[in-house]
């Protein structure tokens, strides 16, 4: 995904990942250098968190994430265009009948 | 969409065509290697202004005027440091190293906003750069929210976020200085004389020899040219000085009825170039200061790896 020869003075890359509140889930902030993950969530905290966007914090090592590869966008994603059955706009019912 | 197929002209043609139809580039996705280092150019450069731009505010944090603006300015250093990290994580999506970007800094390779090689001689200057550095920073940056680069754009909306409380406090201080006592008046107009015309300058060279712009507007990475840029920062900030009540220090400066436009006098490019070159009046000490920085920094760097990787050692004996 990334350059792995990647460092900032031997710090690796982490991706930081913040839940905003309870109920919702992490999302991709951004990224960050730290010498282990310890640091690499305080430094996540002062980086991403400076006005309360946070209550939860995941960072992993930039490395270890696995992407698919744009050039399989179509394999992976157009055979669900065709499936126009998956959704409920696709059958015809009566307008009077409810609760459908 | 663009990825790996076909010949390269056609991968350009797709990739103009995506770009064109208001699509946005992520950074798996096939690029030209000229939007590449434009990009990396323009992040990076912005990346290390906002690193070197916590100098002269962080001049004055020691001696800030009370605890709630000593509170302000720090709040706001640290908000420029956050801004470069933001920034430094979009250009390194480029697959572009930050050991290389910081290199190319101290090695002065890399350039960054020439503004921040003006001195801070006053407190005034504090209120003066968030009025007017920051606020030219934000009508550079609102742009950039929609530039085509996805990464650059995500940061940009942050840092726009962030950037407003910037302004603000700069023009509250300044309003606090120019309806102050007559010194703290005078103060505040120094700053502004010192601060208006490097701030007019931010926006970079005219239209006419900004030779790069045509490229970086089809490719959307700039969305408006330099001087219309320019004008809307000089509208807005004229009137901004009319209630400060201060003067805009420039005797050519005059509203356009036609137009609707104030005109502002002839700008020095010779000013400008000179202190992109590295011959403004702080270039140096900002320089041997980043440097310093980094170099007194090192055992820092290298001691926290060592702590990380005897901790990791010492899990696995445990494991073990």
């Amino acid at each position: 995904m990334r350059d792995p020869a990647n460092k900032n003075g031997g710090w690796p890359l982490f991706e930081v990942f913040i839940r905003s509140k309870q109920g919702l889930s992490h999302v991709h902030a951004g990224s960050l250098h730290a010498a282990d993950a310890k640091m690499a969530i305080e430094n996540a905290r002062d980086v991403y968190t400076r006005r309360n966007e946070g209550t939860s914090i995941w960072v992993v090592p930039s490395e270890a994430i696995s992407a698919s590869a744009p050039e399989d966008k179509g394999e992976l994603f157009d055979p669900a265009d065709s499936k126009i059955y998956r959704h409920p706009t696709f059958y015809t019912v009566p307008d009077d009948v409810e609760c459908l | 969409m663009v990825h790996e197929a076909g010949s390269s002209d056609d991968m350009r043609e797709r990739f103009d065509a995506w770009v064109a139809a208001e699509n946005k580039i992520e950074p798996q996705d096939w690029m030209p290697e000229g939007y590449r280092k434009t990009l990396v150019r323009q992040i990076s450069q912005h990346a290390h202004s906002e690193i070197i731009g916590m100098q002269p505010e962080g001049n004055w944090i020691t001696r800030a005027p009370s605890l709630r603006r000593k509170a302000i300015l720090l709040a706001k250093v640290q908000d420029e440091a956050g801004h470069g990290l933001y920034l430094y994580s979009a250009a390194e999506t480029l697959n572009f190293s930050r050991d290389q970007m910081e290199a190319d800094l101290m090695s002065g390779k890399a350039k960054y906003s020439s503004i921040f090689n003006y001195p801070t001689l006053t407190w005034a200057d504090v209120g003066a750069i968030g009025w007017l550095v920051d606020g030219a920073a934000i009508v550079n940056q609102i742009p950039l929210c929609r530039c085509s680069y996805g990464p650059y754009a995500r940061a940009m909306i942050r840092v726009c976020k962030e950037e407003s409380f910037h302004q603000r406090q700069g023009f509250e201080l300044m309003m606090a200085l120019s309806h102050g006592t007559a010194e703290q008046k005078a103060m505040a107009q120094d700053a502004l004389n010192r601060w208006w015309w490097p701030a007019v300058q931010m926006f970079g060279p005219p239209d006419n020899d900004s030779p790069h712009s045509a490229q970086n507007m089809a490719w959307k990475i700039k969305r408006f040219s330099n001087d219309d840029l320019r004008q809307k920062f000089i509208d807005m900030t004229v009137k901004q000085a009319q209630a400060l009540e201060l003067e805009i220090p420039d005797p050519d400066l005059k509203y356009n009825e036609e137009t609707g436009h104030w005109e502002i006098g002839e700008i020095d490019w010779d000013e400008f170039w000179a202190v992109v070159k590295g011959h403004g009046p702080a270039s140096r000490q900002r320089m041997a200061n980043k440097r310093n920085a980094h170099a007194d920094g090192a055992w820092v760097r290298e001691a926290a790896v060592a702590f990380a990787e005897k901790e990791r050692a010492g899990a696995q004996n445990v494991a073990e």
